[in-house]
């Protein structure tokens, strides 16, 4: 029970720093700052050599290249030896012929599985879930998302949610339900009276002064 | 270690570095340019670098010692 406050109180948050780590990875020993500058997502995989993590770490690398020109790197993790990872990475290319491009944390310590709140023991007390960590250049997370164990990602949707953080940080707007690249953006909403009444005559696409978009 | 074998000889990506250094790049994000490698591989890769005695680090720059020189050839 002891051990279950332990790992909830160490859940990161939204617009936090990200916390710091060291650790072994199939590259060799990294730090979180060693991506400072990038963007990271950090995510969490239960184990090796298990079947939807294998469909995950495939889908991964086909997203990799997309995810390269967005300036985004990826990092795995599981409670798994770097041997153990080495070892499957190698097994997923020779039967699949997809190369896993980017490394693997071996988090045996389980430091950094505990430090991001990644074991929730409802679902197993020994494997980390399926979390992924958006984690921005200046290190700060800007989006958590958890995959139960028998639940595969959808790539599609971490591309999108880089892209809709990247769109609201250079142009300060905000991505409406089922945003994609291309589409209307919302304005933010105005602060003050006078300021939802310029509002409406600003050429916005507007439901009402509170909910108006625009194309980029 | 990413960058050094178990024998203490520099790994092909470790050689790449030493010899992005060697051109004249120092920092870790023009070595990152030159060599083609990520900033995280660049930046742990230098710190395994540095603990081989292969490069010294002044400021936010990186140079090659006489041993990092040698293997550089």
């Amino acid at each position: 029970m002891e051990e279950v406050k332990e790992q909830v109180i160490s859940l990161p948050r939204l617009s936090e720093p990200a916390p710091a780590f060291e650790a072994p990875t199939t590259h060799g020993v990294l730090k979180l700052e060693d991506f400072k500058g990038s963007w990271l997502i950090l995510f969490s995989h239960p184990a090796d050599f298990t079947p939807v993590c294998t469909t995950e770490f495939i889908a991964f690398a086909e997203i990799y290249p997309e995810l390269q020109k967005r300036g985004v790197e990826l990092l795995g993790l599981s409670v798994d030896s770097v041997s153990s990872h080495i070892a499957w990475v190698r097994n997923v290319e020779e039967k699949t012929g997809v190369k896993v491009p980017f490394p693997v944390i071996a988090d045996l310590s389980k430091e950094v599985s505990l430090a991001y709140g990644m074991i929730h023991p409802g679902q197993s007390k020994t494997e980390t879930v399926r979390c992924v960590f958006i984690i921005d250049p200046n290190q700060i997370i800007r989006t958590i998302l958890y995959y139960p164990l028998t639940t595969g990602r959808n790539m599609q949707e971490i591309l999108r949610i880089i892209d809709a953080l990247q769109t609201t940080d250079e142009h300060k707007v905000a991505t409406p339900a089922n945003w994609k690249p291309g589409d209307m953006v919302v304005v933010p909403p105005p602060n003050t009276q006078e300021m939802a009444e310029e509002r409406l005559k600003q050429g916005y696409e507007c439901v009402d002064w509170y909910l108006c978009k625009k194309k980029l | 270690m990413a960058c050094i074998s178990p024998d203490g000889k520099p790994t092909e990506s470790g050689t790449k570095m030493l010899r992005t250094v060697n051109s004249g790049h120092g920092s870790p994000e023009e070595i990152a340019k030159e060599a083609g490698l990520p900033i995280f591989r660049v930046r742990s890769g230098l710190r395994e670098l540095t603990q081989a005695g292969l490069v010294i680090q002044k400021e936010d720059r990186y140079n090659l010692t006489e041993k990092g020189a040698e293997l550089a050839k």
